[in-house]
């Protein structure tokens, strides 16, 4: 079954801007499902749509449906909290929390209201692991997170949300401050995640999206242009628009 | 080639030169202006003080012994003055900054909060005389005076609280949302404790100004001279700026060096909260994670 069911997808911002037309799109689950296209292309509202961090937003209108295991999301009476517990996110630019490394990552679990201990080391651990961090920081778990580079900050970043052992995660643009070394480790970590999670990805690159993608959605002022396994829609993309922008004729 | 100085480049250098100099110069008056002031007062307070003049009463209709109770008495003002006016502003501030929409009402109470911070400080004694010496019958009192003062000082700490929520970055909410947390939590375990330094500084700013203040706590708290030291919030009080406008202009025969020894012991008290509200901003400063 798939993960996220989108159905007739419209999100409007109180300034008229149409940002998400009429999209409808289905998301499987345990795949690197990629986002792509040029700026304003209504990705990063879509993504932030999955996890209903939207509603912080200036947003006027929203109509549609977005099932998550086949329940509505949209409904107003989501326990929002709760599901954004359920999907990780991560951010362009690395915001590590004004904690120790060890804090950044029970932040989640403390809000939760997890006490104990033993469950929050473990859960240290295993998200460190996850992300690929564990061996470069175990000895400094109580150290400001803000002291670590970009790159390891980042997948600190990867490794909070993995700790709340969420079913999603979303990543909007996450190595689009990293060097080629952190880039790689990011998308090599999630080459394994995606056997645990499904991932949903806006990536900073066409050639990023080709490298990591099992499928692309190519999205275009803010409609759903093409949506395709990865290796088709890299190699024969069936619209013309689509090819023109992988090509680089325009972007 | 590239040549090194031509006639108006030197020209060009030399106005600099003379800009920066002038500039200087008047930073350094404005330096010099404040050590002055502040020089005046030590030189010419410091023979007067004293264990005696710090823990003492007034004697001989104020011209000698003395000033004891106005120390306590401003200590007991401030003291009052935070208790109504920090939990108050604190939390208006807060939701200014984390709940409030951006529509026309919260417009409105902005407006307000800016026109209650020109108000002179003469009217809200004023004011308070009406409402709690006379209507609420609190009489002359600390009670009067604290809660006069406090709605003084509400705009600066409402102000520069939520400047400090403001300071702290839009990213960590998104964050603490992303993961889960309602507004509150994230209130409660980011945006308060990182803004604590700068929350700290703008309530000792605030208190310090209610301090030094004399038109408010003239009709509302101030009296001339109690011969023992207050016994409830409903009893009124000596203070600091009040017995120094007293002694200076009601007394004859006041001794100059009295005059300025109160002087120095309530700027002592200003400065002094100075310095902490300093300290702690550069601590934080210091510390930050972000």
């Amino acid at each position: 079954m798939d993960k996220f069911v989108i159905e007739h997808l419209t999100v409007s911002y109180s300034d008229g801007t149409e940002s998400l037309k009429d999209i409808s799109l289905n998301i499987p689950p345990n795949a690197i499902n990629v986002l792509f296209g040029p700026a304003g292309g209504g990705k990063s509202t879509l993504l932030r749509v999955l996890n209903r961090l939207n509603d912080l937003a200036d947003v006027a209108f929203v109509s549609g449906r977005v099932l998550l295991d086949g329940i509505d999301i949209l409904d107003p009476k989501t326990d929002v909290i709760a599901l954004r517990r359920r999907i990780g996110m991560v951010f362009a630019r690395p915001v590590v929390l004004p904690f120790t490394i060890r804090g950044n990552l029970t932040y989640g679990l403390e809000l939760a209201g997890v006490r104990d201990k033993s469950r929050l080391t473990e859960a240290v651990e295993r998200s460190l692991i996850q992300a690929a961090l564990w061996d470069e920081v175990k000895d400094r778990l109580d150290e400001p997170a803000i002291a670590l580079s970009g790159g390891q900050q980042q997948r600190l970043c990867l490794a909070r949300s993995l700790a709340l052992e969420p079913d999603v995660i979303l990543l909007d643009e996450p190595t689009s401050g990293l060097d080629p070394i952190s880039t790689g480790k990011v998308e090599t970590s999630l080459q394994e995640l995606k056997q645990i999670y499904t991932i949903v990805l806006v990536p900073h690159s066409v050639q990023q999206a080709a490298r990591v993608a099992d499928n692309a959605a190519f999205f275009l002022q803010g409609e759903l242009v093409e949506f395709a396994p990865g290796k088709e829609i890299f190699t024969h993309p069936r619209d013309k628009r689509s090819e023109d922008y992988i090509v680089g004729r325009f972007g | 080639m590239i040549t090194n100085s031509t006639p108006s480049s030197a020209k060009r250098n030399l106005i600099q030169r003379l800009g920066f100099g002038l500039i200087t110069l008047i930073a350094m008056l404005t330096v010099f202006l404040i050590l002055m002031v502040v020089g005046y007062i030590v030189v010419l307070g410091i023979p007067a003080i004293s264990i005696e003049f710090l823990t003492g009463f007034p004697s001989d209709g104020m011209r000698a012994g003395g000033i004891f109770p106005a120390i306590v008495g401003t200590i007991l003002l401030t003291l009052g003055t935070a208790l109504f006016a920090v939990p108050l502003g604190i939390s208006a501030a807060i939701y200014l900054s984390e709940y409030a929409p951006e529509n026309r009402w919260t417009r409105m109470i902005r407006v307000a909060i800016i026109n209650l911070a020109g108000i002179p400080s003469v009217v809200y004694g004023l004011f308070g005389l009406g409402l709690f010496v006379i209507f609420l019958r609190f009489g002359t009192s600390i009670l009067a005076g604290s809660l006069t003062l406090a709605i003084m000082t509400l705009p600066v700490i409402i102000t520069t609280t939520e400047e400090a929520l403001q300071a702290v970055p839009q990213s960590f909410r998104t964050v603490s949302v992303s993961l889960g947390a309602t507004r509150w939590q994230t209130i409660r375990r980011i945006v308060l404790p990182q803004s604590q330094p700068g929350i700290l500084t703008g309530v000792i700013l605030g208190l310090e100004r209610a301090a030094g203040e004399t038109a408010p706590i003239l009709f509302t708290a101030a009296a001339f001279f109690l011969p023992r030291l207050p016994h409830s919030p409903l009893d009124s009080t000596m203070a600091l700026p009040y017995h120094l406008f007293v002694i200076s202009t009601q007394v004859p025969g006041m001794p100059i060096h009295i005059q300025y020894g109160t002087a120095l012991v309530l700027l002592v008290f200003i400065l002094g909260m100075n310095l902490i509200a300093t300290v702690i901003r550069s601590r934080a400063r210091a510390r930050r994670q972000w």
